[in-house]
């Protein structure tokens, strides 16, 4: 579970949605960060093993927290803050990057 | 004060390789190594098992890449079992792709050259536009042909140089980080060395400590011109499998990512990196392939080569005492294999190859 403790710090509610779902939150955070707040601790499968993995180091070094953000895929949710409207999705597997 | 049969200075490439292969023999052995502080060739390399373009004008260099090229299927299995690792090793054969008809006129110049000195060992083919685009799909205006080897592939480097040392100990070997020589002397057929770890001897020494060789060879009397040679480096994020086989500057690993080497820079100890360099090779790989615009990059890193004047490897040994050896090469992913076999038995038995007498470092020396 993860609480806010620094309400004060963050800007006017913005709602986004990740995998369908509208969730609301405050601007000034990431994205990685608001989807912690919302319990949704596994957002991507890795292309390797396939296993269901979330964001962990929260500030650029591990790759864990890879999303779709409106529709281009691999983003470091931690290094991206949210905005109103954006769609989010889980990163499942590789991009496409071929031919 | 520390013995055994015998000691490798480096743990990186070329030492691992060597002292892997040692320790298979029989032999009681200490590797040791200067640290995560040393330059390490060996964690920033390109991971090519490469053939083409190796010794086009020294026959005995692409005969020894070609057997260990040729030696790497066994040599990625015995890891496998021993470690547990899987060292992604693949050789469907390697293509380096021309950008210009100058560049495939010489590449083509190159490659005969090579077939000639091997009486018929080395397979290659040149292939135009047309017979290209039925291999690669996407190619991009620019490319006008390439060469084909069948002996070329590649491998996963980070998984090699953890299998070498896994597979080392789990054979017995012994090893000692944050242990950086700093002086060697020989007297009544035992080598000394003086350590940051304390004194350590042995009657046999070899010296495979790619940047850290010319000045520990220099000791024993040996001038071993290695200096660094910069190379950079790009990763892109992971992508769904589109190329089957490696090229000379693109190749997509097991995991998906996509790499995209690399420069040839002189500028001395500093392995950083520069956007000017980082741009051309990004470029010249959209050149191939227009496609990889769209790829995300998410690393970029600069490394230094272990590079001789000439660019070919250094096998010698010093003038003081009859146990020490030095081993340094620029292709050290790809000459793994036959390090750890051939060479190291040789360096068990006393001796250096026979296959390999042209590569001391006394072709450097005007006499
Ligand atoms: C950008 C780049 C791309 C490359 N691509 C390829 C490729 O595609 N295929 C290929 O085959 N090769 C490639 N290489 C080359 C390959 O990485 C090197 O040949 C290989 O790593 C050299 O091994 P080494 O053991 O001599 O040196 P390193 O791997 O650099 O290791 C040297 C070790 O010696 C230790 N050391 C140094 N001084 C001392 C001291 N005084 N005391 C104790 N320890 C010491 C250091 O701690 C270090 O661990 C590439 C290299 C670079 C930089
Ligand atoms: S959580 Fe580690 S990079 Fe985003």
């Amino acid at each position: 579970m993860f609480i806010d403790i620094d309400d004060a710090a963050k800007g006017p509610d913005v709602t986004f949605h990740f995998e369908g779902r509208p969730i609301t939150t405050r601007a000034g955070i990431s994205v990685a960060a608001a989807l912690l707040a919302a319990g949704e601790t596994a957002t991507r499968d890795t292309p390797v093993s396939g296993q269901a993995r979330g964001a962990y180091c929260l500030m650029g070094a591990c790759f864990e927290c890879l999303v779709e953000i409106d529709g281009v895929p691999n983003q470091q949710g931690c290094m991206v803050n949210v905005r109103d409207g954006m769609v989010v999705r889980r990163q499942r597997g590789a991009a496409v990057v071929g031919p | 004060m520390q013995t055994a049969d015998a000691i490798i200075i480096g743990g990186g490439m070329v030492g691992a390789a060597i002292a892997y292969g040692l320790r298979s023999r029989g032999l009681d052995t200490l590797m040791l190594d200067e640290g995560d502080v040393a330059f390490r060739a060996a964690r920033g390399n390109f991971g090519l098992v490469w053939v083409q373009s190796k010794g086009i004008d020294c026959p005995e260099y692409a005969a020894w890449t070609r057997r260990s090229a040729d030696l790497w299927p066994d040599f990625a299995a015995e890891m496998a079992d021993l470690t547990g690792i899987d060292l992604q090793h693949e050789r469907p054969g390697g293509l380096h792709v021309c950008l210009s008809e100058d560049e495939f006129e010489t590449r083509r110049g190159q490659m005969m050259r090579l077939h000639n000195h091997a009486a018929g060992a080395f397979p290659f083919e040149m292939l135009d536009r047309q017979a290209l685009a039925s291999r690669l799909k996407g190619l991009g205006p620019d490319v006008v042909g390439g060469s084909f080897s069948p002996l070329d592939g590649h491998a996963n480097p980070l998984h090699l140089w953890r299998a070498l040392h896994t597979g080392y100990q789990a054979r017995g070997g012994r090893t000692r980080t944050e242990a950086r020589v700093t002086d060697i002397t020989w007297r009544h057929g035992t080598y000394r060395l003086a350590t940051t770890a304390g004194p350590i001897e042995a009657p046999k020494v070899v010296i495979a400590a790619g940047l850290g060789t010319k000045p520990l060879a220099a000791m024993l009397g040996l001038a071993a011109p290695i200096n660094p040679l910069r190379g950079q480096i790009l990763v892109t994020e992971r992508a769904e499998p589109f190329l089957d086989l490696p090229l000379t500057w693109v190749r997509q690993t097991g995991e998906g990512s996509i790499m995209m080497g690399d420069s040839h820079e002189d500028v001395g100890f500093d392995d950083g990196t520069r956007w000017d360099v980082l741009a051309g090779i990004a470029d010249r790989a959209r050149r191939i392939f227009p496609f990889l615009e769209g790829a995300r990059i998410v690393r970029a890193w600069g490394a230094l080569r272990p590079y001789s004047p000439d660019g070919l490897p250094v096998y010698d040994r010093p003038p003081e005492g009859d146990g020490a050896f030095v081993a340094s090469v620029h292709s050290g992913v790809t000459l793994a294999a036959i390090h750890a076999g051939p060479l190291a038995a040789a360096i068990a038995d006393g001796q250096l190859p026979d296959d390999v007498s042209v590569l001391k470092a006394a072709r450097f020396h005007v006499h």
